[in-house]
């Protein structure tokens, strides 16, 4: 038997990694090289042409990631503060435990464009049921109107939708934790704050990173809210990096500027997300 | 003698009736066209059901419904009864039209025979689309000159008449034709209650009337309803208020950009003006009114929410439908104009009253070059098009179908679906009104025309909602339009700006 075959084994695998990981992203590389628009569609070579405008003469990108990174963290602490809260509420033994358990991970089952459609009804400032009930206390807010409002209303969808996902990693580390520093804890009289704090919090530790990255690599990406929600606006004050590169690649056709932003982000965020993690393992994990 | 007549008589009547039943024959079996029948033609019901296209299917791609949507679906399923033939309707939001036919038609791809799309796309997508055959072309006597030109490059027909829009001013007529308003009106402002003439009128009249219920139903109203959401067409939106001041007739050779040196002309006082104006009607639309597309507008104004509105037909049509809170109560007249007008040549304002229609055109369809059922495809649009499908078309709001046919500027036509006389009458003077001026404005319709409109509508937000002044607003939009120009070459833009131009100067 030639040991070479089994070389031929590797090869489907291997020909799915090329076809839908390597070979797009060589081709974002080469498209971003090329002045390829709507006008001279095509992949001529134009050099760092495109790099060097999104560097030095588009303030736009930069300013979208910025805010992409504002929204991103933001929303990803609140998921955790509140996904962990739920999942250790529910991991308790309380009543109607199943119930919560399946009520918290409703929001996650559904389809993200059709419950923004909902939310941006909900929003609505005129025709909306949050400002007709907020009428009555002599309130309107303008939520998709004011630009620090409606990054609240993208704020709050988010964390409305994902918050779910975070509770079901969570719940399942809770519920995968031995028992026996909880026992020898509760032997030593520790409180149920301390329990938490000292016990099951660094035994979480682990999860936490793993579900924080997850979520941030997740919301990093966010599009499909900022894009029925607000469409960026009012102006460009919710405009995300996605959504930015969204505008530039298929609204405006320019497609060989819109494979520099996305490479160029691309990199940003394996850079971003590397220095991340190092920085949480270090933080929860030092004990 | 009387035998003679009662025979005339009887074969009249029989002849009559055999129109009528052939008219019911397609009107009950197609209810949509149950006023008027089939109406002959060379893509008539009639004509239609003697094709027959069993085992080919069509695919369509339009937009989200209703607005066109609605209509391409609907004619679909009749096509599909008539002839036989399978189609299958794709919808896309506005927004997404252009790119998902632009992708696959730079790949060399035809996912769609037919695309739907905006007239403004034609530079772009020319070299994609067959051009309509000509005996399409021959039977289209009733299409205005100007509709079949816009549809046309270089005398080739590229896109498929099938919707004429342009911008006017829509308002409440109970309101503003009201002794009572209008005293009040003059009591508390000093002014006239009119049709507004200028947009400093419209803004003082919009904001009087801005968060109260002047119309007694139990609602608060608001000043105005406009398209101010960015990547919604708000970029048109601006034109509109736009023309007024910086389209000077004393002043040929473009609005957009100089053609002479390709530069662009968009933050010029005339400009920055009306975006002045427009960041003040912030504070007269609805609640969360700077959201709103175009069908918010539609819904805002045809719901009876605003004194005001301006863009497409759409909301007026909707307004005027029997089951619409307003019908019968508002009016149209052309856009406003302004007291001065900027004059680039000597660099100040003209003091002078000037007023411009906006022919934003409208929607537009093509079939795609390397489709496989061209016969088909035109068969449909024509079928789409076709005399008793636009008679019933046009008087429903929401399926945005506009007046491009000559007949279609006659009150008649409109008075038969219920219209008031007198409204019908302002509605096709307005539009017969724009036809007749000669200082119009035609919108962009050159190569990275979406490049262009994307950076006005990015700039004009950011002024909207407070991120940067008027000024600075449109400073960045000139710089982003010079590096558009930069990129796609300025002697590209200026050939094809040329032809919009010479429309403009009236020299075609």
């Amino acid at each position: 038997m030639n040991f070479k075959h089994k070389y031929v084994f590797l090869l489907p695998g291997l020909i799915v990694l090329i076809g839908i990981l390597i070979f797009p992203i060589i081709f974002t590389v080469r498209l971003s090289l090329s002045g390829w628009n709507s006008f001279n569609p095509g992949l001529d070579f134009i050099g760092l042409k495109n790099y060097i405008r999104l560097f030095t003469d588009d303030p736009r990108f930069w300013q979208s990631f910025f805010r992409l990174s504002f929204l991103a963290i933001t929303t990803v602490f609140l998921q955790y503060i509140i996904g962990f809260a739920l999942a250790h509420m529910v991991w308790k033994d309380i009543k109607f435990k199943r119930f919560f358990r399946v009520l918290f991970l409703i929001p996650m089952m559904t389809t993200p464009v059709i419950m923004t459609v909902i939310w941006r009804t909900f929003f609505h400032e005129s025709l909306g049921p949050l400002n007709d009930f907020l009428s009555i206390f002599g309130v309107q807010p303008p939520w998709l109107s004011s630009p620090g409002l409606a990054k609240v209303s993208i704020i709050v969808v988010e964390v409305w939708q994902w918050t779910s996902f975070m509770f079901l990693l969570m719940l399942a580390g809770l519920l995968s934790l031995p028992k026996e520093p909880f026992l020898a804890a509760a032997v030593d009289g520790a409180s149920p704050f301390k329990k938490f704090i000292y016990v099951t919090f660094p035994l979480m530790a682990p999860i936490s990173i793993g579900a924080i990255i997850i979520r941030l690599i997740e919301a990093s990406k966010i599009m499909d809210t900022v894009f029925v929600l607000t469409s960026g606006g009012p102006g460009t004050s919710t405009e995300t990096s996605s959504f930015f590169i969204f505008i530039k690649g298929l609204r405006e056709f320019q497609m060989g500027y819109a494979a520099t932003a996305s490479f160029t982000y691309l990199i940003i965020m394996i850079i971003s997300l590397t220095i991340i993690v190092k920085v949480l393992t270090k933080v929860l994990m030092r004990e | 003698m009387k035998l003679k007549t009662l025979i005339s008589a009887l074969a009249s009547v029989l002849l009559i009736g055999s129109q009528v039943a052939h008219a019911d024959k397609w009107g009950d079996q197609f209810p949509h066209i149950a006023a008027t029948g089939d109406i002959p033609g060379m893509c008539s019901y009639e004509s239609m059901s003697q094709k027959d296209y069993s085992g080919r299917t069509l695919t369509i791609n339009t937009h989200a419904i209703p607005v066109m949507g609605e209509p391409t679906a609907l004619h679909a399923e009749q096509f599909e009864k008539l002839t036989g033939a399978k189609v299958e309707v794709t919808h896309t939001p506005a927004g997404d039209l252009y790119s998902k036919a632009m992708v696959p038609f730079q790949a060399g791809q035809a996912p769609y025979d037919i695309v739907f799309g905006f007239s403004n796309f034609i530079n772009d997508w020319k070299r994609y689309l067959a051009p309509v055959p000509q005996e399409y072309v021959d039977q289209m006597d009733g299409v205005s000159a100007s509709h079949k030109a816009i549809a046309s490059w270089d005398g080739v027909m590229y896109q498929y008449p099938v919707d004429g829009d342009r911008h006017y001013l829509k308002y409440r007529k109970d309101v503003i034709d009201n002794p009572e308003m209008q005293a009040k009106y003059k009591a508390d402002t000093g002014k006239e209650l009119k049709v507004p003439t200028t947009w400093k009128e419209y803004g003082e009249m919009a904001s009087y009337f801005n968060g109260w219920d002047w119309d007694g139903d139990g609602e608060l109203e608001y000043g105005s309803a406009e398209v101010m959401k960015k990547d919604d067409l708000m970029y048109a939106a601006f034109y509109s208020r736009s023309v007024a001041y910086a389209k000077n007739e004393s002043t040929p050779g473009g609005f957009f950009f100089d053609l002479e040196t390709m530069e662009p002309l968009i933050n010029n006082p005339g400009f920055v003006e009306a975006l002045t104006d427009w960041v003040d009607a912030v504070n007269y639309v609805p609640p969360g009114g700077i959201n709103f597309g175009l069908g918010d507008e539609i819904n805002s104004f045809g719901g009876g929410q605003t004194l005001f509105s301006f863009s497409w037909d759409d909301a007026f049509v909707a307004a005027m439908q029997p089951d619409s809170p307003i019908a019968n109560q508002v009016g149209a007249a052309q856009l406003p104009g302004a007291d001065k007008v900027w004059n680039r040549d000597n660099g100040m304002w003209d003091a002078k009253y000037n007023q411009a229609p906006f022919f934003v055109w409208g929607w537009a369809v093509g079939v795609a070059g390397k489709s496989e059922n061209k016969d088909v495809a035109f068969d449909y649009l024509c079928f789409f098009a076709n005399g008793a499908n636009h008679q019933a078309d046009i008087g429903i709001g929401r399926f945005g179908v506009n007046p491009f046919m000559e007949e279609d500027f006659k009150a008649d036509v409109w008075t038969q679906i219920g219209w008031d006389a007198d409204i019908a009458q302002s509605y096709v003077d307005t539009l017969a009104d724009m036809e007749k001026s000669t200082n119009r404005v035609f919108p962009l319709r050159v190569p990275g025309t979406f490049e262009f409109n994307s950076a006005l509508a990015t700039g004009t937000a950011k002024a909207l909602a407070g991120q940067l002044s008027p000024q600075e607003a449109l400073d960045e939009v000139y710089a982003e339009w010079v590096s558009i120009l930069d990129r796609v070459g300025a002697d590209n833009v200026r050939d094809a700006y040329a032809v919009g131009v010479k429309m403009e100067d009236n020299e075609l």
